[in-house]
């Protein structure tokens, strides 16, 4: 039995999508679902669909931008087609890329940009608190709450940008390239956010990234997205190891890459092993916790 | 002609209040502002007044006429009031106050946020514009030395600038609905304003006040302005 309740956060079943004005179908054929807890990451060349899946799976296409949706796109077991868009962010929040153009603009600290949401469906003053409250400790930026968000580095307002997301509390989030403008400090803050919400709040996460090393150390799986279309999918590390990335214009982690130029360069196993050991040891150094986010 | 006393009184105003809540310096932006207006004011006023004849001086072909200047005072006179109130208006007003009370009064979140969202916006592209003189400079664009360099250098920044601009807009309008702006329910106010009974006696003085001026006005009874 599969009632609405029992719906992942997020499911798309043979979605079709055509922006307003075109005639080509920017995706053809998408099939994916995304459990409670459990973190899809999505990878292809430039062009290959990826903000477009973000966009249909958030429900904003088609309900904010327009354009032609087939199949079926379903958040919690409603399709996004019968929600408002109001309706939908409460059920898939969204990340962009440049935190910048997210922030409301209008708010004067970080506390109120991240009530922003919450104000707009009209929620009382204590569950506004107990929310904004609830996804600055989430994202562990309690230390932000009284900060300008104009004036915060990159890093820092995109965690603000993901928990103004949250505080609509919705089971689904869509990240679009959410570090693609981040040096590696704000990456590595994304990062740990990412893996947390998903560990912690039991969010489903979709994730599109170029950076494939990030998408290794935190999704649990992967497909491989081109010309609209899904061409492989699997669990993170299988999919990122195929050889056939490559010749799509996606660089794999390093730890694959060094492992092919050593099997390339004749290294033994056991030289190979510690090679890799020292890469990993090196990459757990650069993404161990800050004390502090706000930094 | 519209008089000296209206814009004298309001200047009065203003300059008490500049005076008592310490603005004076900060006001000196507003008052610059307004000179290239004024300086075209007085030229096309007192030369080329229609009408005019009690003839002051030649300049060549043109005269200037003593009614023309009296009209171009007085209008410098009435931009100079208004550019000054709206200098106290913004220097004493804390853009977050007037938007929360704005919504508090009942002026939809679409209103308020074009006025938030436009005054928030200002400094940002001021940054931004620095930013892409800073880019064009390390290619080698001149933007200093002579007006015509300079005027030539703002082409490469109007571009970019426009563009920007554009292109936010569009990020900034879905990513709104991503949170749920279009949402139908009432915003909460999260902030009250401080209002003491003092502040709310001078709104009440200053409508009625306005509204016995433009009564009396009306019934012939004083010369507005």
């Amino acid at each position: 039995m599969s009632g609405p309740d029992a719906a992942p956060p997020l499911a798309l079943s043979g979605v079709r999508y055509q922006y307003a004005g075109t005639s080509a179908w920017a995706l053809d054929g998408i099939d994916l679902s995304v459990a409670a807890g459990h973190i899809l990451g999505v990878v292809g060349p430039n062009d290959a669909g990826k903000s477009t899946l973000s966009l249909v799976a958030s429900g904003l296409a088609p309900l904010a931008i327009g354009g032609r949706l087939e199949g079926s796109a379903a958040l919690g077991g409603r399709e996004t087609r019968e929600l408002a868009a109001h309706e939908a962010a409460q059920r898939c929040g969204i990340l962009f890329q440049n935190p910048s153009t997210q922030l409301s603009g209008t708010a004067h600290t970080v506390w109120e940009e991240l009530a922003f949401g919450p104000r707009n469906v009209g929620l009382g003053l204590a569950d506004i608190v107990e929310r904004v409250e609830g996804s600055l400790a989430a994202l562990r930026i309690e230390s932000l709450a009284s900060r300008d968000p104009a004036r915060l580095s990159g890093g820092q307002a995109q965690l603000v940008a993901l928990a103004s997301v949250l505080a609509l509390r919705p089971a689904c989030l869509v990240l679009d390239e959410p570090t693609s403008q981040l040096d590696p400090e704000g990456t590595r803050l994304v990062g740990e956010a990412i893996r947390r919400l998903a560990g912690d709040l039991g969010s489903a996460v979709l994730v599109t990234e170029h950076k494939t090393a990030l998408l290794a150390r935190v999704a649990d799986e992967a497909i491989v997205l081109q010309a609209g279309a899904v061409v492989a999918r699997g669990p993170v590390r299988e999919v990122l190891e195929d050889q056939a990335l490559i010749e799509l214009g996606v660089d794999p982690p390093p730890a694959v890459r060094l492992r092919r130029a050593l099997r390339a360069g004749g290294v033994d196993a056991r030289t190979e092993q510690r090679a890799l050991d020292a890469l990993a040891a090196l990459d757990a150094l650069a993404t161990l916790d800050a004390p502090e986010a706000a930094g | 002609m519209r008089g000296w006393t209206g814009p004298l009184v309001v200047l009065a105003i203003v300059v008490a209040t500049a005076a008592v809540t310490k603005i004076g310096r900060a006001m000196r932006p507003f008052v610059l502002a307004t000179i290239p207006l004024i300086a075209s004011i007085l030229l096309v006023n007192t030369f080329f007044y229609p009408g005019a004849e009690d003839v002051l001086l030649r300049v060549g072909p043109f005269a200037a006429t003593g009614t023309g200047l009296t009209e171009a005072l007085q209008a410098s006179l009435r931009v100079v009031a208004f550019a000054l109130s709206v200098a106290v208006f913004s220097l004493t007003t804390p853009t977050d106050d007037l938007l929360v009370d704005l919504e508090r009064r009942g002026v939809g979140r679409r209103g308020v946020f074009v006025i938030g969202s436009a005054i928030r916006t200002i400094p940002r592209m001021a940054e931004r514009a620095g930013e892409i003189v800073e880019a064009q400079r390390a290619r080698g664009l001149d933007t200093e030395g002579s007006a015509l360099r300079r005027i030539r250098g703002i082409l490469p920044l109007a571009g970019p600038m426009i563009l920007g601009a554009v292109t936010d807009v569009e990020e900034r309008t879905v990513a709104l609905e991503a949170r749920a702006f279009s949402a139908p329910a009432r915003r909460t106010v999260i902030r009250p304003i401080p209002d003491s009974p003092a502040q709310r006696a001078v709104r009440w003085a200053a409508g009625l006040g306005a509204a016995t001026l433009v009564a009396l006005g009306i019934a012939g009874l004083v010369r507005l302005p």
